[in-house]
């Protein structure tokens, strides 16, 4: 299996992404509310499948996959409760609000429509800051993640920086382009592709090992546990506050919240809300029981540190395994070209704009939404090169790792600010930054607080070493620090809310 | 104070379809059929019916609590 050969499949395929970018540009308009939203046109197909492929990064293909290599499979479970039925829900309750709210009144971002309801603009600039010190970081970890895929994939024949580069610059090409609609349409690809090419793995695999009942029973011989419902690693309570809290944490990653504006109609929307579940399950079904059986197959953990590369070495030719590093480049494009474009927009519309430049007429802004897609991308591309040669030290990445803890803190003061006629400035203020606030600090200083005694000084200690990844935050008895918080953000927001009744 | 009925009762029913997404009295349970988990087997139906009480809700209770064109 030549490197040509692997690099020409994904080549070829950043080039077809890259060809329906073009097709989008040729019918995009030259204003803001075009290129961020696509004129809130989006049709059910590409509605759900850029929503599915925006949220899907690469932890589909590595690591999800992992996790049930490891632990078992019932990972499939916290994503099904989590994307499937808790997102579904709160697509319903916080996006079709959104929706309507943006129809009548133009809304294009999340901090827009909470500065102009509550007249204030500095809140706008705040909801846009929290948001983009979580999403800078993730960007930077689709990069790394398309950087180190390449170079596993080419046995290092295209290095880290030249990847992770080729990937930033096609992205920079087609979301400068053709904006949301390239995005959208790309994604569609993209989604369609995952799909496919998950399944043709699950169903090559089995086909190879004699079936699923024989895949069972060689894991049943080998992991017991692992077909053995909860234990050990999946605790009731890191179950649910993992589910609880990524669920809450998307609908606030401003690529996904961006989303619930685009729909074209109610039609749309009804027609999305019905079918997403199926498709959640048609995507981790089959991708994390690869990952189980490959532990019962006795699949080696290779040094890359992905699991379903190596499965697919053992059981499918050369070739597919190219297929499948495209499809999970696939997953990183998806996420970080929406990224790209919803930080683009909370920058200069809720920060640039209202604070620099209120001056600007749509042409303007539409040019200047265009820089800040290249300035944010490369801004990511070179912090990620950068974090890479002092790894160990001091990591953005880890930052990374806890955003969806950091957008959940956001999710239940927006919703009461949606639904709670009560709800003050003041008090939305209070419950979006305390709790920020408070995650931050568990999130960095873990030692110091899991012992119960804050202790002054570590702060900078915590920081330097942050030990703590999304999955391993136990606080109260389990609890992660992301439930604790949004718990938080809910009695700040409440009662700021009180104490400043009748002040508006 | 039908919409009060028709909202507690989808309360209830989305409250249900959280609640057994993951099948809890199957904890601990390693049974396996047709060479899936039960467990897995109950998710995966779970989903579906999911899906569907999802486009019940879309054609006779869309726009309860939220707005729109029905309510």
């Amino acid at each position: 299996m030549s490197v040509v050969l692997q690099v020409a499949i994904v080549v070829g395929y950043l080039l077809a992404a890259l060809a329906v970018g073009l097709l989008a540009y040729r019918l995009t308009e030259r204003t803001a509310e075009d290129y961020y939203l696509a004129g809130r046109s989006l049709g059910t197909v590409v509605l759900l499948f850029t929503t599915f492929a925006t949220l899907l990064s690469a932890f589909t293909f590595f690591a999800g996959p992992n996790i049930a290599y490891r632990f078992g499979p019932e990972w499939i479970l916290v994503m099904g409760l989590m994307d499937g039925v808790l997102f579904g829900l709160l697509w319903y309750v916080v996006g079709f609000k959104q929706w309507l709210l943006g129809q009548q009144h133009g809304y294009v971002t999340l901090g827009e429509l909470l500065g102009k309801r509550f007249d204030a603009p500095r809140l706008r600039g705040g909801v846009a800051f929290v948001s983009l010190f979580w999403l800078f970081p993730y960007v930077m970890l689709q990069q790394d993640g398309a950087g180190s895929a390449l170079a596993a994939l080419t046995n290092g024949a295209v290095p880290y920086w030249l990847g992770a580069g080729i990937i930033t610059g096609f992205m920079i090409l087609y979301v400068v382009l053709a904006g949301m609609r390239g995005v959208a349409w790309t994604d569609t690809l993209q989604g369609a592709f995952m799909l496919v090419v998950v399944w043709t793995a699950l169903l090559w695999v089995l086909y190879a090992v004699g079936g699923a009942s024989t895949a069972t029973a060689a894991l049943a011989a080998s992991n017991p546990e692992f077909l053995r419902l909860g234990g050990g690693f999946y605790a009731v309570p890191n179950f649910l506050s993992t589910a609880v809290g990524i669920a809450f944490g998307v609908t606030m990653f401003p690529q996904v919240n961006q989303r619930f504006f685009a729909g074209d109609s109610e039609t749309v929307l009804k027609r999305s809300f019905a079918l997403w579940p199926i498709l959640v399950l048609l995507l981790f079904v089959p991708a994390f029981m690869l990952g189980a059986w490959g532990a019962g197959l006795g699949v080696e953990m290779p040094a890359s540190g992905n699991i379903l590369p190596a499965i697919l070495a053992e059981y499918t030719p050369g070739w597919f395994a190219a297929v499948v590093v495209a499809g999970a480049m696939a997953a990183m494009m998806s996420s970080s070209d929406s990224m790209l474009l919803s930080g683009s927009s909370y920058f200069t519309r809720d920060l640039y704009r209202p604070f620099v430049a209120d001056e600007v007429d749509e042409r303007r802004e539409d040019r200047l939404a265009r820089v800040g897609v290249v300035a944010f991308a490369l801004a990511t591309y070179a912090m990620s090169l950068y974090n890479r040669s002092i790894e160990g030290t001091w990591s953005l990445f880890r930052i990374g790792d806890t955003a969806f803890g950091g957008f959940a803190q956001l999710a239940l003061p927006v919703m009461l600010a949606l639904y709670w006629d009560g709800t003050s400035r003041e008090g939305l203020a209070a419950g979006i930054f305390g709790s920020q606030l408070f995650f931050l600090l568990t999130v960095f200083q873990p030692e110091t607080w899991v012992g119960g005694v804050p202790l002054a000084g570590s702060a900078l200690a915590g920081l330097l070493e942050p030990a703590f990844g999304l999955f391993a935050s136990s606080y109260v008895g389990g609890w992660g620090a992301n439930v604790v918080g949004m718990g938080l953000g809910l009695v700040l927001t409440v009662a700021g809310s009180l104490l400043t009744a009748g002040r508006n | 104070m039908r919409d009060r009925t028709r909202k507690t009762g989808w309360a209830v029913v989305f409250a249900v379809v959280v609640a057994f997404a993951i099948p809890w009295f199957l904890w601990r349970d390693a049974t396996v059929v047709a060479g899936l988990p039960v467990w897995l087997w109950w998710h995966i139906g779970w989903l579906m019916l999911t899906s569907v009480i999802f486009y019940v809700f879309s054609q006779w209770g869309w726009g309860l609590w939220v707005g729109g064109d029905r309510v």
